[in-house]
């Protein structure tokens, strides 16, 4: 696959196709994502405009920055994206009502402005220039040749984003950690208040589910040693949910009942 | 194929990213479209770095990539403690020294 981008990169026609089939796709990922109402589905659309740039890396002679946009953007950027969104809610939509009057026209009349003045920037400053291709540079390899440029006159640079990263680890510890604001009740503590509480029931714990009764699944009340159902063995969840059974229809004497009958 | 295309589409996708960063409310999508604006700058690195037959260009977008990853770490834990705070994701409600 990477073999074959590489060819595609090195004949001028193919590359063409690839180019004129995936930009535009890109380009209407990229919009996409400002129209689209949940972020998770711009996060999608973004992904897919990292995966048509690296394959757009690939093709132009630089294989080691393709494979390392599909690991990085797409493996674990957008993975820490879509994490995030998971942990700050997915449809937690976001109202459309604009703040500052206007703030959207002005925005796109602005950028139509801004886009316009870089794409007749670009084509003034890079017209009659031929390209000299990479192919002299990555005589070697690619990745020979990044290694030699990294480990040789960027060396520097390399330590310092070295200790950025470092930085950047310890930055998002210490705005992730959470500072307690009352006490934490230790399990000595939750016991002698259960026992201080006045009835000894409270101390022995609630029954599990299922107890006694016909049946021990986890929808299925316990029964106390009067036959009568105990609704707090069951999860609260499940009580919410409206999936408890009633255990009186399991009551060991009904059955015994139904089975002389029989 | 002129290499200026994807000079070209770098800008357009650069400008998209900056249309994104004004115009939505959202603080987690904000942030996608500042990694969308330094992917196409990345892109326009490589393309250059293609233009001129040698490798400082692609050496360049390695550094930037560290660069944003660094800086996607550092947001979103920001992002993290401000919804753990005030309970919203909008860029709108982090108002805190205006009243």
């Amino acid at each position: 696959m990477i073999n074959y981008a590489l060819e595609l990169g090195q004949t001028a026609k193919p590359e063409a196709l690839l180019f004129y089939i995936l930009a535009p796709l890109a380009v209407a990922a990229a919009i996409g994502m400002l129209v689209v109402k949940k972020a998770v589905h711009s996060a999608i659309l973004l992904a897919w405009v990292m995966v048509t740039l690296a394959i757009f890396y690939i093709a132009q002679d630089a294989a080691f920055l393709g494979i390392v946009q599909i690991v990085v953007y797409t493996g674990a950027v957008m993975m820490l994206f879509l994490f995030i969104l998971m942990l700050v809610g997915v449809d937690s939509s976001e109202s459309l009502t604009e703040t500052i009057k206007g703030l959207r026209w002005i925005a796109i009349t602005a950028s139509i402005g801004f886009g316009g003045l870089l794409i007749s920037l670009l084509g003034r400053a890079s017209l009659g220039r031929t390209t000299a291709g990479l192919a002299d540079a990555n005589s070697n390899g690619n990745v020979e040749g990044l290694a030699q440029l990294i480990f040789s006159d960027y060396v520097w640079p390399f330590e310092v984003i070295s200790a950025l990263l470092i930085t950047a680890a310890v930055g998002a510890m210490v705005l992730a950690h959470h500072e307690r604001t009352v006490k934490r009740v230790s399990q000595r503590e939750q016991s002698q208040a259960r026992f201080r509480s006045g009835s000894l029931a409270a101390a022995a714990g609630l029954p599990g589910p299922g107890v006694f009764a016909l049946h021990n699944a986890v929808d299925v009340p316990a029964l106390l040693p009067d036959g009568s159902p105990a609704p707090s063995s069951i999860s609260a969840t499940l009580k919410a949910r409206g999936d408890m059974l009633d255990s009186t229809q399991y009551q060991l004497d009904n059955n015994d009942n139904a089975a002389e009958d029989k | 194929m002129n290499s200026a295309n994807y000079l070209y589409l770098s800008a357009l996708l650069f400008t998209i990213g900056a249309v994104g960063v004004v115009i939505r409310r959202n603080a987690i999508v904000v942030f996608m479209c500042v990694e969308l604006m330094l992917n196409a700058a990345n892109l326009s690195f490589v393309t250059f770095s293609r233009i001129n037959g040698n490798l400082d260009g692609q050496v360049v977008a390695f550094f930037t990539m560290v660069v944003a990853a660094c800086e996607v770490v550092v947001g979103l834990a920001i992002i993290v403690t401000i919804y753990r705070s005030r309970r919203s994701a909008s860029v709108d409600d982090a108002n805190l020294l205006k009243r």
